[in-house]
């Protein structure tokens, strides 16, 4: 493999002009399977979850499942697409042993939805036009595991493992028109169309688009042309680059690298490239010595799919708000500056936030506790805030609790991690730790007259003046009642009763 | 026990209503007569004899136990191995799935047992259903029981055979160009394609998606008629199925009528290529219909010439698709896996071995015809003929209730004739094959023998797409007249085995 020197991004960016193409397969959270009866469930034990459809054996036949073209006339909507009238499946061939009928049925030509956009915002709140190509909808293939090899690629194996769990789970491709004009954004360009379509797919509740579990998997094309020629230059197609991060990355890589080989003469190959996480480098894929001829035609086991317009316009209207739209709403709601709100993205705590403030916390507050000692605990777990075993409703309560003075911080955060633990909601923690603040002036009286007494040295200094000596008996008031006191009124009452004013 | 073998499926199943005899009984006289003749017709390719008792017996326990009998309980039936059958092997008459055990019943065969019908076992068939003659099948040739050296036609020529043979009353097959009725027509059976859309093909292995249709197989209209009720109707497991009432076919057969009726003959179907003895029993027949009082009418449909073309390549492309899941990797046949080869090469050693020549013949066609810069030429202008020919056969029913054909035309050629002349077999289903492309309902019964070497002459039926009923009105008034001309049914002058 000859490595090319890269040319840095910024003499890329003088010279060349990047277009890019972004092609972008989303899981269907739906419970069946496209084609099927056969749960989608994940982590099943390898090949559970398979039938005769799925499994391609001889005689089978497919049946569409109803809620996956619900979703993806859902997304098209959203994607401001045309709905097909009328559209077929075409069956698109090609032999690969995880996928059991060596065809994968799919759309070809007449695709659910097409010639759509979508609106995404930079960093700097500049909003971006995506155009969107098509959606169309198709299956999964199963899943190979090559063992015996040490990249666990199957250059190498000994043998390979397949699983059809994942064979025949509905799939939607979305596919980017060539995107221009982005010029040195391209990459961020990239990585905000992908955020923005998978915050799009969440909140249309049609998959989880889970990059990391693989629900959303994206490719990048890119090529580059001189500044001022109008013709696309040949493009790389860099497969499955699954996080945000990596398609700035790839994005951004193959811009240096198609820069590199152009400027010093060479021609960029049409080729498929792995992209490698450690160092966002990418590499070629298995050359194809000829184009792979994949033989559509028209799915002749399927009838076609002919969504009626009262049914779109009914999708239509029961469509939510934007991300985007919503995601401006409630950061003005919430007074937070355009990095914040993206933090906050980047959390994945929007919704959790919103939950909290629905169940009666103040929005300051809740973006506090989820963006602090949650995103803290949540980062150490390595897992994400909505996994953690605390509600949105109990986060309220704990707020609310810091609010009336029962809890200060400290025992707030006490509570917090007794509710993490699995102790119980949050009152039965801190009645369980006997967290709460000790405001009951008896006992805090008794404890007070205590910490004088034990300390008439320190007593007698604050008696002559040296109120600054009063720290060490709200010290020592503190260390009695286990932190339960709220520290301003212990210093009150010490005064108070040596006669000292404050 | 030889009555009970000669019995048609409708007094079978009165018999062992009323008590005059029990499913058991009919189903070993069948075993006997399998036993007795198969080695010499093999019409089957799997004989499950205990399946088949067990059945008869539970529709003999619930007939003493005073539970009401479908029309067709008890009754044997010889079901094409092109249907799964959760237990028993299913081949399709291909190596490459030699051994194949599958875990499922096709919709066809979970109806059967649903109406307490006896399989018998799976009869043989060309290879994937390629063919006109049952040769193709790799696991040798069926001889047609009129001529044990005559094919029985194809690709459904064990279950016609069978019918033929008195192994069985009631059969199945599929039609995709014409495999139930061309090898009804050369063994005096009758057979009929349905509607495309009526039959279930859930668990029917594919051959060609969109011309690939079930049907029943008998010796009379009625019993066929019997058959096609009990297997028709709406399954929501094939999305390609329809979802409306099944016409009333038996109700047609027991009325067979046709006067007043306006019956088309396809003038495109006949000149050269047609054996004289077809044309003149063929004749014949249209001059029975005359006297029956039916209106005869020539009609032409000129885009019929171009069907044999459409044919194969709209059949070839789909069974290209359809048959590379065969790869070795899941259930069938795998050769060349001892540890050192590539998936790639497994598959390809596989299907080297695992498929004849027809299959790899026509996968090969489909492949091309399919392929980028050639899919327009090819499937694309297949596919406008198609619509020509559906246009056609819409013109045609515009002036008449039914058009009628020779079936094939010529009666069973000698085993190995045409073996290795793909194109003179083609035409064996020149005249069935508009049907399929267009996916209405046809029929073949017998309408004599053709005098020049007394082997049966089929006369094919044409109906509307859901107007199957039409088959069996003009069917059964075209079997009654000619068997009260004949004396007795035309199967009785076949030589006995």
């Amino acid at each position: 493999m000859t490595v090319t020197e890269l040319v840095s991004y910024e003499d890329a960016l003088t010279t060349y002009d990047p277009v890019m193409g972004l092609e972008v397969h989303v899981e269907l959270g739906t419970k069946t399977k496209m084609f099927c009866g056969c749960s989608t469930s994940l982590g099943a034990d390898a090949n559970s979850q398979t039938c005769p459809t799925c499994l391609g054996m001889p005689g089978s036949l497919p049946v569409v499942n109803a809620v996956g073209v619900e979703s993806a006339v859902k997304i098209g909507l959203a994607l401001n697409c045309s709905i097909a009238e009328w559209c077929r499946f075409a069956r698109k061939n090609y032999f690969y042993p995880d996928m059991p009928k060596n065809f994968q049925t799919s759309q070809y030509d007449e695709p659910i939805a097409f010639d759509g956009y979508l609106d995404v915002q930079l960093e700097d709140g500049e909003i971006f036009r995506v155009e969107i190509e098509r959606a169309h909808m198709e299956e999964d293939t199963g899943k190979s595991t090559h063992v015996g090899g040490a990249t666990g690629r199957i250059h190498g194996a000994s043998h390979s493992l397949l699983d059809y769990n994942r064979a025949g789970i509905p799939l939607i491709e979305i596919v980017t028109k060539p995107i221009q004009g982005a010029g040195e954004r391209a990459p961020e360009v990239a990585k905000a169309y992908v955020a923005e379509l998978r915050e799009l797919i969440k909140a249309l509740g049609v998959s989880e688009a889970r990059m990391e579990m693989g629900q959303m998997r994206c490719d990048v094309n890119l090529s580059l042309r001189p500044k001022g020629v109008e013709k696309f230059g040949t493009r790389s197609e860099t497969k499955n680059v699954n996080s945000l991060r990596s398609v700035e990355r790839a994005a951004r890589f193959e811009i240096q690298r198609h820069a590199a080989v152009l400027s010093s003469g060479g021609t960029i190959v049409q080729e498929t490239r792995h992209f490698h996480e450690e160092d966002g480098s990418t590499t070629p894929g298995r050359i194809k010595e000829e184009a792979e001829d994949y033989r559509y035609f028209p799915e002749p086991d399927l009838v076609p799919v002919a969504p009626s317009r009262e049914w779109v316009e009914e999708l239509r209207k029961g469509l939510p708000e934007l991300p985007r739209v919503r995601r401006n709403r409630l950061r003005e709601e919430w007074g937070v500056s355009e990095h914040d709100m993206q933090s906050i993205l980047n959390a994945g705590a929007v919704d959790l936030i919103v939950a909290t403030t629905e169940a009666g916390a103040d929005s300051a507050a809740a973006r506090k506790w989820w963006m602090g000692e949650l995103a803290r605990r949540a980062n150490e777990d390595g897992t994400d805030l909505a996994a953690l075993a605390i509600t949105p409703e109990q986060v309220a309560r704990v707020a609310a609790l810091v609010a009336e003075g029962s809890l200060n911080d400290k025992l707030a955060r006490q509570t917090i991690e007794g509710v993490l633990a699995g102790e119980g909601d949050p009152d039965t923690v801190v009645e369980k730790r006997g967290l709460k603040v000790v405001s009951d002036e008896g006992a805090l009286g008794k404890a007070v007259d205590e910490a004088i007494e034990s300390n008439a040295a320190i007593a007698d200094k604050i008696r002559g003046g040296k109120v600054a000596a009063a720290g060490a008996l709200v010290g020592a008031v503190m260390k009695a009642t286990r932190g339960q006191a709220d520290a301003a009124r212990v210093r009150e009452l010490i005064l108070e009763k040596l006669g000292v004013e404050g | 026990m030889a009555d009970l073998i000669k019995l048609t499926a409708a007094e079978t199943a009165a018999k062992i209503a009323a008590g005059e005899v029990t499913a058991v009984e009919v189903t070993e006289a069948h075993l006997a007569r399998i036993e007795a003749v198969d080695e010499k017709v093999h019409a089957f390719l799997h004989v499950d004899r205990e399946g088949a008792l067990a059945q008869a017996r539970a529709v003999d326990a619930k007939r003493e136990r005073g539970e009401k009998l479908g029309p067709l309980a008890g009754v044997p039936l010889a079901l094409k191995d092109i249907f799964t059958t959760e237990g028993i092997p299913t081949t399709v008459g291909s190596k490459i799935l030699e051994g194949w055990i599958p875990p499922y019943d096709a919709t066809v065969t979970k109806r059967l047992k649903a109406a307490d019908v006896v399989i018998l076992g799976k009869t043989n068939m060309d290879e994937f259903a390629m063919g006109s003659s049952t040769e193709n099948s790799a696991y040798g040739p069926t001889g047609n029981p009129w001529d044990l050296t005559r094919i029985p036609g194809g690709s459904g020529g064990g279950s016609s055979a069978a019918l033929a043979a008195y192994e069985a009353p009631l059969a199945i097959g599929t039609d995709t160009g014409g495999s139930i009725r061309q090898p009804a027509a050369v063994t005096g059976t009758v057979g009929v394609k349905p509607t495309y859309g009526a039959v279930s093909r859930y668990g029917m292995v594919a051959f060609s998606s969109s011309l690939d249709q079930g049907g029943p197989c008998a010796r009379t209209v009625l019993d066929a008629a019997l058959l096609h009720e009990a297997i028709a109707g709406h399954d929501e497991l094939d999305s390609t199925s329809i979802d409306a009432p099944v016409p009333p076919v038996v109700e047609a057969a027991r009325n067979g009528d046709v006067k007043g009726m306006r019956v088309g003959v396809v003038k495109e179907f006949s000149g050269e290529g047609y054996q004289a003895g077809v044309m003149q029993r063929f004749n014949e027949s249209v001059e029975l219909l005359r006297e029956l009082g039916a209106e005869i009418v020539e009609i032409s449909c000129p885009s019929f010439d171009l069907a044999l073309s459409a044919y194969y390549l709209i059949a070839p492309s789909e069974c290209s698709s359809n048959l590379a899941r065969f790869d070795a990797m899941r259930y069938g046949l795998r050769v060349g896996d001892d540890g050192t080869r590539s998936a790639e090469d497994v598959t390809a050693l596989t299907r080297e071995a695992g498929f004849g020549p027809e299959v790899k013949r026509r996968v090969m066609l489909g492949t091309y015809a399919l392929s980028s810069g050639y899919y327009d030429a090819y499937y694309g202008s297949a596919q406008k003929v198609r619509t020509l020919i559906t246009q056609d056969f819409e013109k045609a029913f515009e002036q008449v209730d039914v058009l009628i054909s020779p079936t094939t035309p010529t009666t069973a050629f000698p085993i190995g004739e045409r073996a290795d002349d793909p194109m003179a077999m083609y035409l064996a289903d020149l005249c069935t094959i508009p049907t399929n492309l267009a996916g209405n309902a046809a029929m073949s019964l017998p309408c004599g023998l053709a005098p020049e070497d007394g082997l049966p002459v089929g006369l094919q039926i044409i109906a509307p797409a859901m107007a199957d009923d039409r088959l069996y009105k003009v069917g059964a008034a075209v079997e009654a007249a000619f068997t009260a001309r004949w004396g007795h049914p035309l199967l009785e002058e076949a030589p006995s085995l």
